[in-house]
């Protein structure tokens, strides 16, 4: 198999910064961001809320909020049989971004109650999203939209057709946003944690759907999620994000059996695993995530790492230390190895 | 463990909370939902016990009427206090629960939603002290100092208002706020859902540490497996409005005698790509039945993949609560015929 980086990518995001300017200074959610993410493979982004993984997620597709707006960086979307576009140069309200947007690259949102319209049955929306970007009827579209609702799993698509949000459970809602996330055969779907909201039993139908689907069609998915349970469920690729940088990227197993960021090391060691027992005492991270505003000098982790050499990491920007293709940390600790070497 | 006396705190028997359902103009009631539907259970004194279960199942209505938050339908709360009096709580008025509330606290879900934005720290957590009258002025601030820094705050934050407080921040507020008054039974709600991983691991540190400082006990609400594991000495298991199962922690993920249980324990996602694999994990439909009308006979039935016709669907023959083995409890017709899987099976490695 060829290194996963050259084996064709879909889209590379390079150098990337998502900025929000506020009264109170500047809030950098995105900053300097490198992924990529290759034809037919999940590359789950992991990290804590506030770490920007959610606005690398929108800035793909232009969906940032005011004030936030893409400072510098490129997007580049590899179409097939056509020359790369850099979607962060386009203009987030242009026709061409709009038409890419839900047709080639779709997007699933986390809360599938807020995301879908009381006002109209989940059908109309389904069938709006059909015929946004497909010359069809009617009826065509209504028959393309049942097709979708049994593709998802959805029981009685028939009846459920004309049901509106508020009468289906969050699970439901959530195949209904798949289903329209679906309909234009997009070649990569952007998941932004997807089954947050739902409870175990259902996530684990939602996971097995979306991999199933997966599967099927041979879409790339951007899975966005701070629970490394459902990352070792079903990621290809992990990318650790802190802060608004990328700290590691590697393959799922690389990451849970190699980790080799400091904060990698102490997320994997945070969380409850079951069969553990009860009482064992779980490590911590001490301190808190520090709010995107303030920032700290050097290396973003440094206050928080137990590794941190004083005079190094609270200077220096850590440089990315490549271990392979699509293998990589940013850590001083690294590079100091490498140079022993 | 010598942190459980084994003298029971709360004995809850035949819980039920009814919320009517009302429609028309005219608000007529048609029907009722029950989200806890005759509940019986006992909390040893010192212990932790669990109260998992999907969302809609009646944890959390369960917490609130042990609370008295609600006034609970019918059923009796027996609560033991610091003299081994027993007085049943369900009953009790606003005025005579004063004195139990000192000793019943709960810590909310949602650190955002769940502190005033108007009030300082000092106000929050001195609060329930002026409210019982036990401190007041310079005393107050001491207590709440002494409080804000045992959970980890340093006090001179203490004027300073929640939103300058990060999640993890906020839920330390929240469990100085409940604790502040010494009680003896704390009701944690889901303390630890809304919080990043890495600050998750430092409070259920601190609430174990708490625990042991202040011989509390407490009722863990969490729909979260792995987090109840890792705190929890017993487990309750709900399943629209009734405990499906009840165990000591480690017997419960060892050997789920129900159904429900297998399934729950099978939808955690395992932390270890290598474990990855489609055969492990049991899948139940994802659509939770209507709790203003639970399916006939087991409620369960209408979602196991053992259930058999004619013997689980029956109307009027729900399965009781009953000893499948030593201190464990399971509420189902054909436990004694199935062999269920747990997690920690082995082989499980690919």
């Amino acid at each position: 198999m060829p290194p996963p980086n050259e084996r064709d990518p879909l889209l590379e995001i390079s150098g990337l910064r998502t900025h929000f300017s506020t009264r109170e200074g500047t809030v950098k959610a995105v900053d300097g961001a490198s992924l990529t993410v290759p034809r037919a493979t999940t590359v789950c982004v992991v990290g804590e809320s506030g770490c920007g993984k959610s606005v690398t997620a929108r800035s793909v597709l232009g969906l940032i909020d005011h004030p936030g707006k893409i400072v510098a960086g490129e997007i580049r979307w590899h179409r097939t049989d056509r020359e790369p576009l850099d979607l962060a140069a386009l203009s987030p309200t242009g026709p061409e971004l709009r038409s890419i947007r839900g047709r080639e690259i779709a997007m699933v949102f986390q809360e599938p109650m807020a995301s879908l319209s009381p006002m109209y049955t989940v059908g109309d929306q389904l069938m709006e999203a059909i015929r946004l970007h497909k010359e069809v009827t009617k009826d065509e579209a209504r028959s393309m939209a049942l097709d979708l609702l049994r593709r998802v799993g959805i029981p009685r698509p028939e009846q459920r057709f004309g049901a509106y949000s508020f009468q289906l459970s969050g699970g439901m809602c959530q195949r209904i946003m798949i289903a329209i996330a679906l309909a234009c055969d997009p070649a990569l779907l952007i998941a932004d944690e997807p089954t947050t909201a739902l409870d175990v039993t259902t996530q684990a139908r939602i996971i097995d759907l979306l991999r199933d689907i997966q599967a099927e069609t041979g879409m790339s998915m951007l899975f966005i999620t701070h629970d490394l349970g459902v990352v070792a469920e079903i990621a290809d690729e992990v990318v650790v994000m802190y802060l608004g940088t990328v700290v590691e990227r590697g393959g799922v197993d690389e990451i849970f059996h190699d980790a080799k960021h400091p904060y990698t090391k102490a997320l994997l060691g945070s969380i409850p695993r079951m069969g553990a027992g009860t009482r064992q005492r779980l490590t911590t991270i001490r301190g808190n995530v520090p709010h995107p505003s303030d920032r700290p000098s050097g290396c973003p982790f440094h206050p928080r790492c137990g590794d941190a050499v004083p005079g190094l990491c609270d200077v220096e920007e850590p440089p990315e230390v490549v271990f392979g293709p699509a293998r990589s940390a940013r850590c001083v600790l690294h590079a100091m190895e490498r140079s022993v070497r | 463990m010598s942190r459980i006396t084994g003298d029971p705190i709360l004995d809850v028997q035949d819980l039920a909370m009814r919320f009517p359902v009302k429609k028309g103009l005219f608000g007529r009631t048609v029907g009722h939902v029950h989200a806890v539907d005759g509940v019986s259970f006992t909390i040893q004194q010192g212990e932790t016990l669990g109260l998992v279960g999907e969302s809609g199942c009646g944890k959390t209505t369960l917490g609130r009427s042990v609370a008295r938050i609600l006034e609970p339908t019918s059923g009796q709360i027996v609560y033991r206090g610091r003299d081994g009096a027993a007085t049943d709580l369900a009953t009790l008025g606003r005025r005579q629960l004063r004195p139990f509330q000192r000793d019943i606290r709960v810590v909310f879900q949602d650190p955002f939603s769940s502190l005033n934005p108007r009030m300082t720290l000092l106000q929050i957590v001195g609060d329930p002290l002026r409210a019982h009258g036990i401190a007041a002025g310079g005393e107050l601030e001491d207590r709440v100092a002494e409080m804000l820094t045992r959970v980890g705050l340093s006090p001179k934050y203490m004027r300073r208002y929640p939103h300058a407080f990060s999640g993890g921040e906020r839920q330390r507020v929240n469990i100085a706020r409940a604790l502040i008054v010494h009680p003896r039974l704390v009701i944690a709600d889901e303390p630890v859902s809304a919080l990043d991983v890495s600050v998750r691991a430092q409070i259920l540190n601190l609430l174990w540490d708490l625990q042991d400082e202040f011989d509390l006990t407490y009722l863990f609400i969490s729909h979260d497996l792995s987090v109840v594991e890792s705190i929890c000495d017993r487990v309750a298991v709900m399943y629209l409005g009734r405990i499906a199962e009840l165990a000591q922690t480690a017997e419960l993920y060892a050997r789920p005698r129900h159904p429900y249980t297998e399934a729950l324990l099978s939808a955690v996602p395992v932390p270890d790509p290598r474990l990855r694999d489609g055969d492990r994990r049991i899948r139940i439909a994802d659509d939770l039945p209507d709790p203003a009308d639970p399916p006939p006979g087991c409620r369960f039935h209408s979602r196991c993949r053992y259930a058999e016709p004619g013997t689980c669907d029956v109307p009027g023959s729900e399965p009781a609560l009953g000893a499948v083995g030593p201190e464990h409890l399971a509420a189902c017709h054909l436990t004694d015929r199935l062999t269920l899987q747990s997690p920690f099976d082995a082989p499980r490695s690919r």
